[in-house]
């Protein structure tokens, strides 16, 4: 039996106009692709977290150092900066420069106002002997919530970044694609914050 | 050789000091060689003025092509560095009996075991599979280059930078003295003080975030770039586990980078993921660094799978048996490398369940592995086969392979495990199946696509020379090393007090040198067929030697920068077949710019500023790490400024190199 | 040419030193029912799977002369690329021999599982009614410490047990990940710091045996072999009165200096052993005001000690040259270690319930053999649907033939 299959006439196997791939066609999905790797190395932190959240060393456990509070003020500004980022979003399909920046100006607002308060919270708790190094369970919370602040401090460079560029050279398709991606990375983050405050807090207080 | 115990930290060096250069005379002696070769051949660069040429027409360059070509010949180098250690090491457990202690003590030896293990797999094997997909793909898709060209060219110097931290730890400091693997507690702070673990990770970290990025780079080639009919179902065997490969990189290489964040965290700021105390779980690295590893043994062997399968199909003059059912075999291996890792420690205790449920998973690989042997086989039935030196390594390879295909299995029952663990028998196992599967594959892909990317054939004679010492000193080497795993000889040892055991040893290091005598013949082969590149008998006008059916030979040998003036059309599966059949020739009039992207130095300049901070981080000199850091920060930003990014091949130029193929084409009619 | 005949005697005499190298094949012939076991199912597998790869070898070859280019006789098919009949067979021979060896697999990695008292001394014989010899492993850098409970003595680097009786190791580590291989009588298991693995194997033939490290554990790796004797009850009984002559004692001053590295040791013989010793070791604890693991366990169960759980803590002043290196991260504190709040009243009661053995409870391994599987007990407590009660009930009442 064989499958090989019809041949074709001569001038069928080539083509004579112009092939065009759109720019940047593969940007989008290649943005997901490595969201995708970088969520996997957040799998290995919840997992690493899930593993160790018990291992208190005889010290403190979440019940004795986290404040619900304050996370819930933390939560709420990144949650705060998604929107305005949608916003952002929306005024730069409208074409329209001043606003976009205005609200990107916004976004960055929040995300450094979380970052501000993610610090205190450190701060505070290496202040009172908690530190990464008194437990296991420390070393998991602490690696877990630092390696998402940090995308968001790398998330805030990457949003000066394009403030610059879209004031400078306008809101052209690179540009276009680049708000595109930083938007994916924003609510990525976004996401990946709801785990933490659910598994780490949440969870950790009940 | 003793470690420094309590090393001073200076402002300015940090750890750096006059200690931490070997005072081994071995080292000393590589140490010269390559001093008095690396300045020979500064000379011989700066005297043929070969500055200009090599930075503005490879490093720089982002044409898929020239960068496979780099990562190949990366992979070279680093090979004959990691055989230097496996000879060394056969020469000590050759002569360490009767109460010798052998010519290498503990500290160095230990070393060498780990640097030829981390080098062999990702700096070797990875290089040669990165390098042989990246030349490959985009042209049997009928691309003109990868999705995202300058991440690609900064993928392969982050490559490189992983290349020359692993590198250095031989003349500065130390290497790892763990095994490739870096369990702790042995590779945490308390027990391994110095930097030779700090190099390993930083090494595998810097060459890993390129390995991820290029991961991304092809699949999303492979998704994207496809010619026009070319269904998921009508792409070339290569390019379905060239794919499946990558696919495995983007979702195992991440797993492997947080596992060594960890332990780096664990090193320099102390905190508990895997020490003995304070809660730390060293069994937790054991999983992750597995989880990363086993499907990391199937991003090796995949792509030579389907070298093996253009190859047979090739030299056996017929389609492919049962490609439908190959492509399912791939994907059905991608799956399952997730569900094994824990084979590779049955002797934790993890409990039966846990242990057969793991056992006959690995088992059930052996299914779609052996169907894809079958399909070689039947591709050979009633096939014309043609003995070509690649076709020659299949045969090799299938010989070979079923052999470490078997003793895998044999592995995976978890109560012949306990007996052979650690044994030499899994060494000579997973040699069986590296060598025998990913290194005769890369032979064979090297005497098939050499001819396409510099347009002129090996040597015959002294690719046989090779292949023979290869093959029998492959055998030499190993069979020794199951026979010894089965009298209970462990790996890693250094010295042995059971006489009985010498003789084996001293076959086995025959056998290595059998292998060198390969080597020495694959180099004197490489070196022939340069010298000899323009007469007849090498030269291929064709750009299609061997009568093969994929697309890549429809194109000049070596093909233009763009790869294809007009981009092809695909009707069935072996495209350039079916033109063949149809007679349909390329188009030759009305040719049209071409858009491709330019070369840009910046992933140069960010892969060696990222060296520099490996190294920084390495000797713990804070203010390099620090500067060196903002400067990768600083350069990135400032690349995303560059926004003219490309330009157009216009269509005379393109005319002017296809009336040359023309030319070509009736000199050799 | 006067080389000739003395390779020529050289080629001679390979046979006879590869003969010699053969009878040494420990796992392949080896002194313990156990890893007699492991052979038997080693060979059994390797049988099972030369069945598909001698075909396939075979075939190989052969396909490889018959259709080579210059046989013009054979056919030839270019177009031809599947086969329904062939991809049948090509999926299901593999997957009829990995079922084969699957359920081989599954049952004997559930029979031969470390942890799994023995169901038998050797083919045909029993275990004796009588509770098996307790050996205490300790795995040191870098050599092996075997401490008898029952003995009260220790060794390091030799060890001893009596033949045709059962052995239950007990094994842990203190610095780093270990694994403990008697290649004559049973496979290796880990011993892991901070943990507590389990091996249960015996000797049927007397003799010694080598005893090895068999996971890379750094510099004096190579030197940490022991000797395994098997002996009568006499012999053993003989060689722990030998050690008890040393008049040596193991507290846990003396364990921490042992601990320290030193590599090739001979053996060398303790008369008595601190009794809560080696469970300090598992919990980490040998050292003076360090927290036992299973006290640290306790307190995290419940939560952690709070605040206060942060000034708990002690310099860990043990670890500083005595071992391998400094432990000190560069950008972290200074190693600490956990004090215990227990009082010493608590900690004796605490070894007590540690120490506890319980009694070897041997499974029953009929329905590993495939056996009279029993019918499936009601785990879930989820009440059974009522035709299925009544269906059991009415198989219990019928008579049997």
């Amino acid at each position: 039996m064989s499958t090989a299959t019809q041949l074709q006439a001569p001038a069928d196997y080539w083509e004579t106009e112009p092939h065009h791939h759109p720019e940047g066609a593969s940007t989008n999905i290649g943005f997901w692709v490595y969201l995708m790797s970088d969520c996997l190395m957040f799998a290995v932190l919840f997992a690493t977290y899930g593993v160790l959240h018990g291992n208190f060393a005889a010290g403190p456990g979440p019940k004795d150092l986290f404040d619900l509070e304050l996370i819930a003020l933390n939560t709420a500004m990144l949650l705060f900066s998604s929107i305005t980022y949608g916003f952002a979003m929306i005024a730069a399909y409208k074409g329209r420069k001043q606003a976009t920046l205005r609200w990107l100006g916004v976004t960055l607002f929040f995300g450094l106002c979380f970052l501000a308060i993610e610090l205190y919270e450190f701060h505070h708790l290496i202040h009172v002997g908690a530190g990464p190094q008194r437990s296991a369970f420390l070393s998991a919370f602490f690696t877990l919530v630092g390696t998402h602040g940090l995308h968001v401090t790398f998330g805030s460079i990457w949003l000066v970044t394009l403030m610059v560029q879209v004031s400078k050279y306008g809101l052209h398709q690179a540009n276009m694609r680049r708000l595109m991606c930083l938007s994916l990375f924003w609510h990525f983050l976004d996401l990946i914050w709801i785990g933490v405050f659910t598994f780490v807090y949440l969870m950790g207080m009940i | 050789m003793a470690i420094p115990a309590n090393v001073e930290t200076t402002f300015l060096l940090g750890r750096l000091n006059f200690q931490a250069i070997p005072k081994d005379p071995i080292v000393w002696v590589t140490f010269v060689g390559v001093v008095i070769g690396g300045l020979a051949m500064l000379y011989l660069l700066n005297k043929y003025k070969l500055w200009g040429y090599l930075w503005n027409e490879w490093f720089t360059s982002i044409d898929h092509k020239k960068i496979g070509i780099m990562y190949m010949v990366l992979g070279l180098i680093m090979f004959v560095r990691g055989f230097a250690d496996a000879v060394m090491m056969r020469a000590q457990q050759a002569i360490a009996f009767n109460g010798s202690e052998g010519y290498l003590n503990a500290h160095h030896y230990d070393q060498i075991f780990t640097a030829h293990g981390v080098i062999m797999i990702f700096f070797v094997a990875m290089p040669f599979v990165t390098g042989l997909m990246n030349y490959l793909v985009p042209l049997q898709i009928g691309a003109r280059d990868v999705s995202f060209p300058f991440l690609n060219n900064f993928s392969f110097w982050m490559t490189v930078g992983g290349a020359i931290i692993v590198m250095a730890s031989l003349f500065v400091g130390e290497f790892a003295q763990t095994g490739w693997l870096a369990f702790p507690p042995l590779s945490g702070i308390a027990y391994s003080p110095y930097v030779g673990v700090d190099y390993y990770i930083w090494g595998l970290q810097v060459a890993g975030v390129g390995t991820t990025l290029s991961g991304i780079n092809l699949m999303v080639t492979i998704l994207k770039m496809r010619a026009p009919g070319m269904t998921m179902m009508k792409m070339p065997v290569f390019t379905w586990t060239a794919f499946c490969t990558n696919i495995l990189i983007v979702a195992s290489f991440p797993i492997l980078t947080m596992t060594l964040i960890l332990l780096t965290l664990d090193r320099y700021i102390g905190t508990n993921f895997f020490t003995n105390d304070l809660g730390g779980n060293p069994m937790m690295y054991i999983n992750l660094i597995w989880i990363w590893g086993h499907p990391e043994v199937y991003i090796l062997i995949l792509p030579l799978f389907g070298v093996f399968s253009e190859i047979t199909s090739t030299f056996s003059g017929k389609r492919l048996f049962g490609y439908t059912s190959m492509v399912y075999a791939t994907i059905c291996i991608t799956v399952l490398s997730y569900l094994v890792w824990l084979h590779h420690f049955f002797t934790m205790g993890s409990g039966a369940s846990v242990n057969s449920f793991f056992g006959i998973t690995t088992m059930i690989i052996s299914i779609p592995t052996g169907a894809k042997i079958f399909n070689w086989l039947f591709t050979m039935y009633h096939g014309r086969v043609r003995y070509d030196l690649p076709m020659m390594w299949v045969i090799a390879f299938m010989l070979t392979f079923v052999i470490g295909g078997m003793t895998g299995v044999l592995l995976a029952v978890p109560p012949a495990d306990f007996v052979l663990h650690n044994s030499l028998f899994l060494i000579a196992h997973f040699h069986n199946v590296i060598i025998g599967g990913v290194l005769f594959g890369l032979f064979a892909a090297i005497n098939f696509w050499w001819p396409k990317a510099f347009g002129f054939k090996l040597n015959v004679f002294w690719g046989k020379v090779s292949f023979w010492c290869w093959v029998i000193g492959f055998w030499v080497a190993f069979m020794p090393l199951y026979i010894l795993g089965l009298m209970g000889v462990t790996r890693r040892m250094r010295v042995f007090d059971d006489p009985s055991l010498q003789i084996w040893f001293i076959i086995a290091a025959f056998g290595a040198f059998l292998i060198a005598c390969g080597i020495g013949a694959m180099f004197v082969q490489f070196g022939i067929s340069i010298w000899k590149r323009n007469e007849p008998e090498y030269r291929d006008e064709t750009g299609d030697p061997w009568n093969a059916r994929t697309l890549e030979w429809a194109t000049s040998s070596p093909p233009p920068s763009y790869n294809f003036a007009f981009t092809p059309v695909i009707h069935g599966l072996d495209a350039w077949t079916d033109m063949k059949a149809a007679g349909a020739q390329r188009p030759k009039a009305d040719y049209i710019p071409i858009h491709m992207p330019r070369y840009t130095g910046s992933g140069v300049i960010i892969a060696a500023l990222c060296t520099v901070f490996g190294m920084a981080m390495i000797w713990y000199i804070w203010w390099l790490a620090i500067v060196s850091f903002i400067a990768i920060v600083a350069y990135s930003i400032y690349h995303t400024f560059n926004y003219d990014r490309d330009y157009y091949v216009t269509a005379e130029e393109v005319r002017a190199v296809e009336d040359a193929r023309d030319r070509q084409l009736a000199q050799g009619a | 040419m006067r080389k000739l005949p003395r390779l020529a005697r050289l080629a001679a005499f390979a046979p006879a030193i590869m003969a010699l190298a053969a009878c040494k094949m420990e796992v392949l012939k080896p002194s313990g029912d156990i890893a007699e076991r492991q052979k038997d199912l080693l060979l059994t597998s390797t049988w099972l799977m030369l069945i598909i790869i001698i075909p396939v070898m075979a075939l190989t070859i052969w396909f490889a002369w018959r259709y080579r280019a210059s046989n013009r006789n054979a056919t030839y098919k270019p177009d031809w690329d599947h086969s329904t009949k062939f991809e049948l067979v090509i999926w299901a021979a593999p997957l009829l021999i990995i079922i084969c060896l699957g359920a081989l697999t599954w049952v004997g990695t559930h029979l031969l599982d470390p942890y799994r008292p023995l169901d038998r001394i050797a083919e045909g014989q029993p275990v004796p009614d009588q509770e098996p010899v307790r050996v205490e492993v300790v795995a040191l850098d870098w050599k092996w410490l075997f401490i008898y409970p029952e003995q009260g003595i220790a060794m390091v680097n030799e060890m001893a047990v009596p033949t045709d009786r059962e052995v239950e190791f007990s094994l842990t580590s203190t610095s780093v990940m270990n694994a403990f291989y008697i290649p004559a009588m049973a496979g290796m298991i880990y011993a892991m710091p901070g943990m507590e693995t389990k091996l249960h194997g015996v000797f049927n033939n007397p003799g010694e045996y080598q005893g090895l490290a068999s996971h890379y554990s750094g510099a004096g790796f190579s030197g940490m072999r022991f000797k395994a004797h098997a002996v009568d009850q006499a012999g053993f009984d003989a060689w722990v009165d030998e050690a008890r002559a040393s008049g040596a004692n193991l507290d846990r001053a003396k364990f921490l200096e042992l601990e320290a590295p030193s590599e090739n040791v001979k053996p060398t013989p303790f008369a008595e052993v601190d009794p809560e010793l080696f469970d300090r070791v598992v919990n980490m604890c040998v050292e003076e005001g360090k927290i036992c693991m299973a006290e640290m366990m306790a307190l995290d169960a419940q939560g952690g000690t709070g605040l206060a759980g942060t000034i708990n803590m002690a310099q860990l002043t043990h670890d500083k040259e005595t071992r391998r290196g400094v432990a000190r991260p560069v950008f972290g504190s200074e190693p600490f270690m956990v004090t215990g709040f227990c009082t010493p009243a608590d900690s004796l009661k605490m070894f007590a319930d540690l120490r506890e053995n319980a009694p070897t409870v041997r499974k029953d391994q009929t329905p590993m053999r495939g056996i009279a599987l029993p019918r499936p007990e009601n785990r879930l407590g989820i009440e059974m649907p009522r035709i299925i009660q009544d269906a059991r009930r009415d198989n219990a009442a019928e008579p049997k033939l």
